[in-house]
């Protein structure tokens, strides 16, 4: 369980970007972090993880607090960010000397995975392309085992193929004791892979706060996701946008009429009206009360 | 796996699912994959297969043997035609009806060209 309590941070004095956030992620998920530019999804990752400290407020995963950087945490915690620096040194030299602090660090694995990626064990990672290194940590990450893996648009350079290898990898990768957070702004790559999501908005004075965290199937069961030929006033419409033959229209889902998520137009919608969807998500009565 | 826009991805996980026991590729009463590796094959979250096995389950098409995994039940082919056919009246049927309204196509036309098919189909076969 990874939980922030009320936290505060900021990297400029009198500017803070977080203000009394609270988030709480459970295993056996695999989160998507999405916001717009600027909104700190990196930034949050860093405090998960113990390299930034909150300037207020709690952040605890599993036992431990991320900025003590316990052993005992940091062996079970993976960040795979999206600016690295990969050594010198063959793959097969980085896995040995790195994979020492991670006790469930499964080298069979890694193996597949470095062949699933089309390199080999004795390539050099600085003969490497960027999509290519970013690969290699990408499956130094999900061989680790940890309990927490999180992932900062890790979509970024790889090519079309490696993006459904990826989702095939992660979607092999989690299980009941792990949590999964991938940050990113490729929609289109994760769709089908993220559920729950978890949605920054901007609250107020360029203030962040999570508008939303819910399941694909929270998230369809009060809104409805469609075209219709005119904006009329039979559907309570969140968002709209013109499409061919119509409007692609976000609306609350009155009637629990089934339809698909679309995630580019969820996020439109969460921060165009924050505080409807906050509103709406947060009461688990009837829709009168809205 | 292509997922189409309109329905949710988990019911279209199921009707691939249903696909396989329809077609044999699944044999009926044995283990179908687990949650995980039909999550890994369609690059889908698993959370996503767990509700498509979970809705499949209600339906009658598989049961979960505790310990073992998934399997596809006996009469799982008159499970599938039977929320198949329920799916297809409620969701596809009333979009045919507006189809036809809206062209102008009355039923009696349907009606000869749906003879015609079947004719046809059952000469092929």
């Amino acid at each position: 369980m990874i939980e922030l309590t009320k936290v505060s941070f900021g990297y400029q004095r009198g500017r803070p970007l977080y203000e009394g956030l609270d988030l709480t992620l459970s295993e056996g998920s695999i989160y998507g972090l999405l916001g717009p530019n600027g909104a700190g999804k990196s930034t949050l990752l860093r405090l998960m993880s113990g390299l930034l400290y909150p300037k207020a407020g709690a952040i605890r995963v599993g036992n431990y607090v991320p900025g003590d950087r316990h052993p005992a945490f940091l062996e079970d915690t993976f960040l795979v960010p999206e600016e690295f620096y990969m050594p010198p040194v063959r793959i097969r030299q980085f896995v040995d000397s790195n994979a020492p602090f991670y006790p469930r660090f499964d080298r069979s694995q890694m193996k597949h995975y470095v062949q699933e990626f089309g390199l080999t064990d004795d390539q050099k990672l600085n003969e490497l392309s960027y999509g290519q290194k970013k690969k290699v940590l990408i499956g130094f990450g999900l061989a680790t085992n940890t309990a927490v893996l999180l992932m900062d648009e890790p979509t970024n350079g790889l090519d079309i193929p490696s993006k459904s290898q990826f989702r095939r990898l992660v979607a092999g990768a989690v299980d009941e004791r792990r949590i999964v957070v991938i940050s990113t702004h490729q929609i289109r790559d994760l769709e089908a892979l993220i559920d729950p999501v978890v949605i920054l908005a901007e609250r107020s004075r360029s203030r962040m706060t999570v508008a939303l965290k819910a399941s694909v199937e929270e998230i369809t069961a009060k809104l409805w996701f469609g075209m219709v030929s005119e904006l009329d006033s039979s559907r309570p419409i969140l968002y709209s946008e013109r499409a061919v033959g119509g409007y692609a229209i976000v609306a609350e889902n009155q009637s629990g009429e089934p339809s698909r998520l679309d995630l580019e137009r969820l996020f439109n919608t969460v921060q165009a009206e924050p505080q409807r969807i906050s509103q709406l998500f947060s009461s688990t009565s009837t829709y009168a009360a809205v | 796996m292509d997922f189409r826009d309109k329905q949710a991805i988990y019911l279209q996980i199921a009707e691939y699912v249903s696909e396989q026991v329809l077609l044999g590729r699944w044999p009926v009463g044995e283990k179908i994959p687990s949650v995980r590796d039909l999550a890994a094959e369609l690059e889908v979250n698993p959370n996503t297969v767990m509700r498509t096995y979970d809705f499949l389950s209600q339906q009658g098409v598989i049961a979960n043997k505790r310990g073992i995994g998934y399997f596809s039940a006996e009469d799982a082919l008159d499970k599938i035609r039977t929320f198949r056919r329920e799916q297809f009246l409620q969701n596809d049927l009333p979009q045919f009806f507006k189809n036809l309204t809206l062209l102008g196509i009355n039923l009696r036309e349907i009606e000869t060209r749906y003879d015609a098919y079947v004719n046809t189909t059952t000469n092929a076969q």
